[in-house]
């Protein structure tokens, strides 16, 4: 289990003070309180999956880490990609990359989601997936452009459910 | 702040209209972005679906989010159970 605790000192103290506050949902906000409802069976769902492993595709630009505050761009890939052929970028070096270089499903699970579709547990995977680099320590640019951008992406697609994995 | 950063984001898609469910490796912070749905798994940072080359496993994890889909008593915050 991961605990604040395990997280390095440095980046713990870090953690410690930072203004999460800022970023929490206050009541009447429309956009961090919204629910939607699911109206169909997982069974009859398109489904995509969005991570912040700061995944990119070869012919894709790396995630930059030298951003001080966090890079909040995001890249897509189509259904058809190879998991393991993802390269992975981190700004942080808090968490062990070593699981997810072995097996890209531990982060980015589409081989996983293929399975489900198969065994008709699942409607249909998404023509899009997106990853961003989550180490971002000023998520306002995230907040109102990067995410809503692929929030509208997704709705292009028809997509039913989005799963999100961090790292 | 990956955990910060996916609730955000899932807060986003919710918002333009499509059901969203989370994993979290950090309740602490989980609980402070209030996603609308997270399942809490007991791994370490990295392992998001529990092991590498764990299929079993991974689609175990897989299943428990999915099934908090149905849940719009939000934000909801389970525990995955090995």
């Amino acid at each position: 289990m991961a605990r604040l605790d395990d997280v390095d000192l440095v980046e713990r103290l870090f953690l410690k003070g930072y203004p999460f506050h800022k970023y929490s949902p206050r009541s009447g906000d429309p956009v961090a309180t919204a629910v939607t409802p699911l109206h169909k069976p997982l069974s009859a769902c398109t489904v995509a999956l969005v991570t912040t492993a700061g995944l990119s595709l070869p012919d894709q630009p790396p995630f930059d880490v030298t951003i001080k505050m966090g890079e909040s761009s995001f890249r897509e890939f189509p259904a058809d990609t190879a998991p393991q052929l993802l390269e992975m970028n981190q700004r942080s070096w808090s968490f062990d990359q070593t699981g997810i270089l072995r097996d890209r499903n531990l982060a980015f699970p589409l081989d996983r989601l293929r399975e489900m579709q198969q065994r008709g547990e699942i409607g249909a995977i998404a023509p899009h997936h997106y990853s961003f680099m989550g180490s971002i320590v000023g998520p306002r640019k995230l907040m109102t452009v990067s995410a809503p951008e692929v929030a509208h992406r997704l709705r292009e697609d028809h997509v039913d459910v989005v799963l999100l994995t961090p790292v | 702040m990956c955990n910060q950063s996916v609730g955000l984001i899932q807060q986003r898609i919710e918002y333009a209209g499509i059901t969203t469910v989370s994993i979290s490796l950090l309740r602490e912070i989980t609980e402070k972005i209030r996603p609308p749905r997270a399942l809490f798994v007991p791994y370490p940072l990295g392992y998001p679906l529990g092991e590498p080359n764990n299929s079993e496993l991974q689609t175990r994890i897989l299943r428990a989010a999915f099934s908090l889909l149905s849940r719009n008593d939000c934000p909801v915050l389970e525990m995955f159970t090995p």
